[in-house]
């Protein structure tokens, strides 16, 4: 390469320095270290933090993440699926669609203190629903602590991961066209041979690739849980917490890299699986 | 041309398709006003129209996606109306993207049969049939997304088909495709169309298309049946001015009409059914019924000269001011320059003599 | 009909929680009386009205950051260095695949370091946020900036005279206007609503604020993220008829619709 080459390619790299430095520090930098940290302990290679990860409580909270992400991925994507296909049918510029889905996106993404509030509004011990339901159906809701078991998180977690499906799965149903309806209608197809032969089939791929999305969103999800569970550590998430306050004595903080490489580890590897499913079959929808 | 080859297996009779009054309103807009039309059994009709004129409308009334205000609907002489659109037996082909995506081209045109119960076998087979009806064999593995708009255009025709449909739509199936395949795809529907010998109506905005393949047009303007007849009586005898002016080219003269008689450039021709009676009017004279000679003493001059390949339009004009468009061969344009004085006659073939416009 | 059957469950179970916020939040303890007491303390309580001034603050300099880094990026890289595209947009939706949560365990170190040079703020917090908005607001402006002909926009003001900082701020800027406002807005919801990286780190923003006044007040605390809520829908729902209003001329998506994930059928990276 000639010098004015080499001079040249630096010229027009140059004006991309802030953002990849901002990038390079603040994102791949923590990254890394995390990455780093987890199988590095005082200058040496050493897998003890990522051993701890088959601990017990390790383990108990791994399965947790797990139950809670799974059962609100398929819960969020199955009601999910229901109201955005709800929501395609009504009017497109209408004031109530919009409205509908600017919640959806600031539950979704934005309130997940906000969620946490809510609940206990709701159905905490002095919640609006507790109160009424002690009055009115005789059980007392306050009594025991399911809001901060694995059950309350699971009904919680419902509020942002349906919300969530819509979103993601809203231009999905905005991609059928209506000819191919009509077009199987003239054909002969009754409703559900539409549904059967056609819609599903199209609209599988984006279903289960949101379903997953959904899962990776629940298991790094931490504000809502953190808001509302301020003793013990359920989750892996909360188990984070622990580790980086030290508040219990787990052994080393170092413990929340090992944590932090199973978290980004196990989204890694959704968020691949959803490309895989979705890379061909999205232009169908588009 | 290629010889027609005989598929007897696909050769069906086709039914006679009756539109009774017709009408489709949606609050106070009226999109469909009264519509008649009768349809021969194999018969090609397209309808012709500007965008609104309702023309969409009849055909989503006949195949069943849109309910009419009032009238009925008769194939075969069977009253179709209350008949879901599944359930009408009739083959659609849209303007665009109607393709299955996720099915194969072979998949997409058994899809009617599979429907039907056919065994993959049978369905197979058929649609292997259409697929060679249309040319397309050797794309039978391929998806929509892998073909041209042309070669799906002809898929979705050969899917309509493949059901055996008593009735062929066709929704403006040209529209959404590039000049050049345009004319060679209506070639390709009008011969299929004739070798499977359904019943068909076409729906277009496009007037050569119509003019070109269909047996009979019926043009439509707001919501009503103007004319239905042959092209070439469409073109020659207009019986609307709508009709006059939305088809081909027409100038409009000054004209004078008494007793069935025009007076126009200095030419008396016959009025056409449809003309005023009597009095000064428009009289609307196709450029091609414009004859020019070279006349030194002549009323007209002119003022530009068009060369449009195989033939050239004049540009004159009179000496009352008028302009005039007239059509010759590119040959005979040659002998004028710009300037030139000229004799204008209109040919003896009858012409349509509207009213005049109370603004002009 | 059963859709209105249907909508009116979902509404039942998304709009009741909000509404028992509303109750809650506005109840005075032992009589069955109204009181906004606990509203009032958002501004009359100093904690939670120093979270929000925080808050603010914070949000206002992270859409400037985002804005004066991403905005001359995008633009250079579709100018003159396309071979950075997939770079940049990869870069800019990597923070999907990491968490907020993976990011603050290893953000400690660099904190260090930032806060040495910068000081204890909370402000410093817009660095790593403005991280976080990307995935958003590169969405955003991409879209705007694919549907202007950047080329001959740029080319033309160029050779008027104008020198880059005048091409960007007053050719390229205006005609993106919807795509700016699309990002500031959703930056905006997204720094009032974090809590993970603050809480974590050891910093006090409004979701902190509201999350400690929880422990002792729930009344306020619900209170204030009601408001929250309600801010962030009145917020998207400006953001979607603005955007409606422009008439890009084709009907432009709504914007509540860009979320970090990539949505199915807006997923770029599927080539044949």
């Amino acid at each position: 390469m000639t010098k004015g080459g080499v001079g040249r390619q630096v010229r027009v790299s140059l004006p991309l320095a802030p953002f990849l430095a901002l990038v390079g520090i603040f994102l791949l930098i923590p990254t890394v270290i995390v990455i780093v940290s987890a199988v590095y302990q005082g200058g040496q290679f050493s897998l003890d933090r990522v051993a701890a990860l088959a601990k017990p409580t390790a383990l108990r909270a791994l399965w947790n993440s797990v139950v809670l992400s799974g059962v609100t991925a398929v819960v969020g994507s199955v009601l999910g699926a229901v109201l955005a296909y709800l929501i395609v049918s009504s009017p497109p510029a209408s004031l109530l669609r919009r409205t509908v889905i600017s919640l959806c996106s600031v539950l979704a993404q934005f309130g997940g203190v906000a969620l946490a509030f809510a609940f206990l509004a709701t159905v905490g011990s002095a919640g609006v629903f507790t109160v009424w339901a002690k009055a009115n159906l005789g059980f007392d809701l306050g009594s025991s602590t399911w809001l901060y078991s694995l059950k309350g998180l699971i009904l919680v977690y419902t509020y942002f991961q349906i919300p969530l499906m819509v979103i993601v799965f809203l231009p999905a149903l905005e991609g059928l066209r209506e000819q191919w309806r009509e077009a199987a209608v003239s054909l002969g197809a009754s409703t559900w041979d539409y549904w059967r032969e056609v819609a599903i089939p199209l609209l599988r791929p984006a279903f289960l690739g949101s379903m997953l999305l959904l899962f990776a969103n629940a298991f790094a999800a931490y504000a809502t849980a953190a808001a509302l569970v301020s003793q013990g550590s359920p989750i892996i998430p909360l188990l984070i917490r622990a580790a980086l306050t030290s508040e219990v004595v787990l052994g080393q903080a170092g413990f929340a890299f090992a944590l932090a490489l199973e978290t980004v580890v196990v989204v890694a590897v959704v968020m691949i699986a959803y490309t895989m499913l979705v890379r061909r079959t999205a232009r169908w929808l588009q | 041309m290629t010889a027609p080859t005989q598929h007897d297996s696909v050769t069906e009779t086709g039914l006679a398709v009756e539109l009774t009054d017709l009408t489709r309103v949606y609050g106070s807009v009226s999109a469909l006003d009264g519509l008649t039309l009768h349809i021969e059994p194999g018969e090609m009709v397209a309808l012709l129209g500007p965008s609104g004129c309702g023309k969409t409308t009849a055909l989503r009334i006949l195949a069943g996606l849109d309910e009419a205000t009032s009238g009925t609907v008769s194939v075969g002489g069977n009253d179709l109306t209350g008949v879901p659109a599944n359930k009408r037996d009739m083959g659609m082909v849209f303007q665009a993207y109607s393709l299955f995506p996720h099915l194969t081209v072979l998949d997409n045109v058994a899809f009617g049969l599979k429907l039907r119960g056919e065994g993959v076998g049978e369905r197979h087979k058929r649609a292997s049939e259409m697929l060679e009806l249309v040319g397309l064999s050797q794309h039978r593995d391929k998806y929509a997304s892998q073909l041209s708009g042309g070669q799906q255009q002809r898929v979705a025709l050969a899917r309509a088909l493949a059901i055996r449909p008593s009735v062929l739509l066709l929704d403006e199936p040209l529209s959404a495709l590039d000049a050049k395949v345009r004319v060679q795809l209506r070639e390709e529907i009008r011969r299929v169309q004739r070798e499977v010998g359904t019943t068909t109506l076409f729906v277009t905005h496009d007037q050569e298309e119509a003019l070109a393949i269909a047996d009979r047009v019926g043009v439509m303007g707001k919501g009503q049946l103007q004319q239905l007849a042959t092209p070439v009586e469409l073109y020659t005898s207009p019986a609307t001015p709508f009709v006059a002016e939305f088809v081909g080219l027409s100038n409009r003269l000054a004209a004078e009409v008494s007793q069935g008689m025009v007076q126009v450039l200095d030419s008396r021709v016959s009025a056409l059914p449809g003309s005023i009676s009597a009095g000064r009017g428009i009289a609307l004279v196709r450029p091609e019924s414009v004859t020019v000679t070279a006349d030194v003493d002549g009323t007209a001059r002119v003022t530009a000269v068009e060369f449009l390949g195989p033939f050239s339009r004049t540009r004159l004009m009179t000496v009352e001011g008028e302009e005039v468009v007239a059509q010759m061969t590119s040959a005979q344009a040659r002998e004028l320059r710009v300037g030139d004085r000229v004799e204008l006659s209109i040919e003896p073939s009858g012409v349509l003599v509207i009213a005049e416009d109370p603004d002009s | 009909m059963l859709r209105i059957a249907a909508f009116s469950l979902f509404a039942l179970f998304f709009l009741f929680p909000l509404y028992a916020m509303g109750d809650f939040s506005t109840r005075a303890p032992g009589t069955g009386a109204r009181t906004l007491d606990a509203w009032k303390n958002l501004v009359a309580d100093d904690v939670l009205f120093g979270g929000i001034v925080i808050s603010v603050a914070l949000a206002a300099c992270t859409v400037a950051a985002m804005l004066l880094v991403l905005v001359p990026t995008m633009i250079w890289v579709r100018l003159r260095a396309p071979w950075a595209r997939g770079l940049v947009e990869f870069l800019c939706l990597l923070p999907l695949t990491i968490p907020a949560l993976v990011i603050v365990v290893g953000l400690r170190d660099v904190y260090l370091w930032v806060t040495y040079f910068l000081g204890e703020s909370t402000l410093t917090l817009t660095f790593v946020y403005t991280v976080l908005v990307l995935p958003y607001a590169y969405r955003a402006l991409d879209a705007a900036l694919s549907a202007i002909d950047l080329n001959t926009l740029s080319e033309a003001a160029r050779s008027l005279g104008a020198g880059w900082a005048k091409t960007i701020l007053q050719v390229i800027v205006p005609n993106i206007w919807s795509g700016i406002i699309s990002a500031a807005f959703i930056a905006i919801a997204v720094v009032i609503g974090e809590y993970t990286i603050a809480s974590l780190s050891g910093f006090e923003n409004l979701q902190v604020v509201i999350v400690q006044i929880g422990k002792t007040d729930g009344a306020t605390s619900v209170a204030a993220s009601l408001a929250v809520l309600l801010f962030g829908v009145a917020l998207l729902l400006l953001l979607s008829l603005f955007t409606r209003d422009r008439k890009l001329g084709v009907e432009a998506e709504d914007p509540a619709l860009l979320t970090p994930a990539p949505t199915v059928a807006a997923n770029r990276g599927a080539d044949a």
